[in-house]
């Protein structure tokens, strides 16, 4: 399986939304074909047409706040003694995390094809919030799936959702999770999709959602490559790049300028939930070997049972906490482009009590997962190796599962 | 050959009626019951849909949510699907069986292996919801080979072009998909504009057989019955919940709720 030079990673598909002959495609019901060529007509119309792009700029610029800063974590540095550690602070985004840059997308797109309604699904809440804003911001309805024990979990994300005044659609069914979030979500559309847009949170689901998905996230790697090169002068020699990974939207955007490189120059590493220390269940199809399933529109790494049932996940953050991952990650997993490990619940809670204590920055239990990669090796690393972490989401959604596990919550 | 799909059919239409197509979830609520509710609802049904279950469905409502979660509870596996249609089709006046479900539990399974489980145990249909046509292409005719029709649906949102396509490349049985719905939604479309809808997709060629499902029920199945086929799914699933939670038969219950069914449109 090889990745080609020269073109986006998104588009390095076949005609049947395939990526490297097996991952992806277009596994959804017949009613759900036309309401996707329409998508996929749509945003092929306007993805390279100069007034959308220069609207998405002036929103990058004014509404989400661009570039996000790229800083030196030089306490947490010296603390490990070992690689240099930096941190891209997505998480300076308005809203508090990358979901808004495909958020934002998906809502000049439901302007373009003339519907009044939005709706998405969302796990940390952080999509759900961002596509409340959005909504706002257009004039959009706008509904978000959500499991209720996540709604149960991320409280600050429900409230901001609902300030915004969209609308919160308890999920009940199964694991009461992102995964069933994102199936009564589509289950939504199927019945809607004459009215309703339709945005996935996450670089999943059928081929043109993964693809408006890492086209938007991929700011993130565009700021981060003219910081390297204002930090540097260039791109660094040795490079490492964490992030973490739950469908794998941030750490598409995170990446997406360097697929090219050489991976001894850049190397790219994916950090998914390895759940609680102790228990048999995670959220790291990548890492801890999954087959390939079925899921939501498209064929990936996936945990589920020999019999095809998709299996129950655990993660103490809900972001991460979904059983399958982009097609996108499976292409750059067998390629050998991108390597994966997964963290454990345990050592993302001692991650982001190390970052806090030293540093002036307060990631999320997602990125925390990376930052607990990033405490693992810098010190096994010489100071020539610059490691970069992306801090994709702020820890307030968490402060009540922070608290609950280490006594206490600061930001 | 003509097959035991096409032959029901014909059946139905020198009776001067639709035929009736009950799906019910294999292994709601237990495998035994499950059995013992195709063997009694086929003395009325003329085509047996059965559901494999899988617990990530995109397009089912409620109902068959349920259905399917009781069956899952209850530890059913692929290999007691087969089993229930194995013993089912022992029966002296057996249907022919279309089984339904979802893709992730086809591609896990194997496609060859699924498709020669289901001609072993003596499966006539497949329906797969979430595989739509052109890439079902080369499933189907690895159903076809193995004398298995490969049921094709078509939505509202489908375009003529594309019908026209999908019912050229289709077998013996095509699906209308009533409105913009999952399974066992409240009927949105007057039935007069279902079979406006119907007849125009029918014209295209008449002599494959086509049936309307999605929302059907006890007080819409009379007003549909020109079509040449109707299903019902979420109205027997939800028979079979009531009667568990009144502790009531489901077997007895689903008996009487499907003669019913087929007393409105004989």
């Amino acid at each position: 399986m090889k990745i080609k030079k020269g073109i986006p990673l998104i588009d390095q598909h076949d005609k049947s939304g395939f990526y490297g002959g097996k991952f992806g495609g277009n596994y959804v019901a017949e009613t759900l074909k036309k309401p996707i060529d329409d998508l996929t007509k749509l945003f092929e119309q306007y993805r390279n047409d100069k007034n959308f792009l220069k609207e998405r700029d002036g929103l990058y610029e004014s509404y989400v706040g661009k570039p996000t800063r790229f800083i030196k974590l030089q306490n947490l540095t010296d603390h490990l003694g070992g690689a240099q550690i930096y941190a891209k602070m997505v998480s300076d985004a308005n809203g508090g995390a990358h979901k808004i840059y495909n958020a934002i997308t998906h809502a000049m797109l439901c302007k373009r094809a003339k519907k009044k309604y939005i709706c998405t699904d969302t796990g940390a809440g952080y999509n759900g919030k961002m596509f409340s804003m959005v909504a706002k911001k257009f004039g959009l309805g706008c509904k978000v799936f959500m499991g209720t024990r996540d709604i149960e979990r991320q409280k600050p994300n429900c409230d901001a959702i609902r300030k915004n005044g969209a609308d919160i659609v308890p999920v009940n069914s199964g694991s009461k999770t992102l995964v069933d979030a994102v199936s009564e979500c589509i289950r939504y559309w199927v019945s809607n999709c004459d009215k309703v847009h339709m945005g996935i949170g996450s670089l999943v689901g059928p081929n043109i959602f993964v693809k408006i998905c890492g086209w938007s996230t991929a700011q993130i790697s565009r700021e981060l490559k003219i910081q390297l090169e204002e930090e540097f002068g260039e791109i660094p020699n040795k490079l490492k790049l964490i992030n973490c990974v739950g469908g794998g939207s941030s750490a598409y955007g995170f990446w997406s300028e360097f697929f090219d490189y050489n991976k001894n120059q850049v190397e790219l590493i994916g950090v998914e939930a390895g759940g609680p220390k102790n228990s048999k269940l995670h959220a790291a199809p990548l890492s801890k070997n999954s087959k390939i399933g079925v899921l939501h529109g498209a064929a990936a790494y996936c945990i589920q049972n020999s019999d095809g049932q998709i299996n129950e996940t655990e993660s103490i953050s809900s972001g991460l906490d979904y059983p399958s991952v982009s097609p996108i990650h499976c292409l750059l997993k067998d390629s050998g482009r991108a390597r994966y490990v997964y963290a454990t619940d345990e050592e993302a809670l001692n991650a982001f009590k190390l970052v806090t204590e030293l540093e002036e920055i307060s990631p999320s239990l997602e990125p925390a997962h990376a930052f607990a990669e990033a405490i693992k090796i810098a010190p096994k690393l010489d100071d020539s190796t610059t490691l970069i972490v992306d801090s994709c989401g702020d820890s307030l959604k968490d402060k009540d599962i922070i608290k609950k596990h280490l006594g206490s919550y600061r930001r | 050959m003509i097959s035991p799909i096409s032959l029901a059919f014909q059946k139905c239409k020198k009776e001067s009626r639709p035929a009736l197509l009950t799906y019910t979830v294999a292994g709601d609520n237990t495998k035994k019951k499950s059995l013992e509710i195709l063997k009694s609802i086929s003395e009325h049904a003329d085509i047996l849909e059965i559901g494999f279950p899988h617990n990530a469905p995109t397009a089912d409502g409620p109902q068959i949510q349920n259905s399917s979660y009781r069956a899952l509870k209850n530890g059913i596996k692929l290999k007691d699907v087969f089993q229930i249609v194995k013993s089912y089709k022992k029966e002296k006046n057996a249907k022919p069986c279309i089984l339904m479900g979802y893709y992730q539990m086809v591609y896990r399974y194997g496609e060859r292996n699924f498709v020669k489980k289901c001609k072993q145990v003596g499966v006539n249909g497949l329906i797969i919801v979430d595989l739509p046509w052109p890439d079902n292409r080369k499933f189907a005719k690895l159903c076809k080979k193995n004398s298995i029709s490969f049921v094709q649906l078509l939505s509202p949102t489908t375009s003529k072009e594309r019908m026209k396509r999908i019912i050229r490349d289709s077998h013996d049985l095509n699906y209308f998909i009533s409105m913009l719905s999952t399974t066992g939604g409240k009927l949105k479309v007057s039935p007069k504009k279902i079979m406006e809808n119907y007849n125009k997709i029918k014209k295209i060629k008449k002599s494959k057989n086509m049936v309307i499902g999605f929302g059907i029920t006890n007080k819409t199945i009379s007003a549909l019955k020109k079509a040449d086929g109707l299903v019902v799914g979420s109205a027997l699933c939800k028979v079979i919940g009531d009667s568990i939670k009144n502790r009531q038969n489901p077997v007895t219950k689903l008996n009487k709720m499907v003669k019913s069914l087929r007393n409105k449109i004989k």
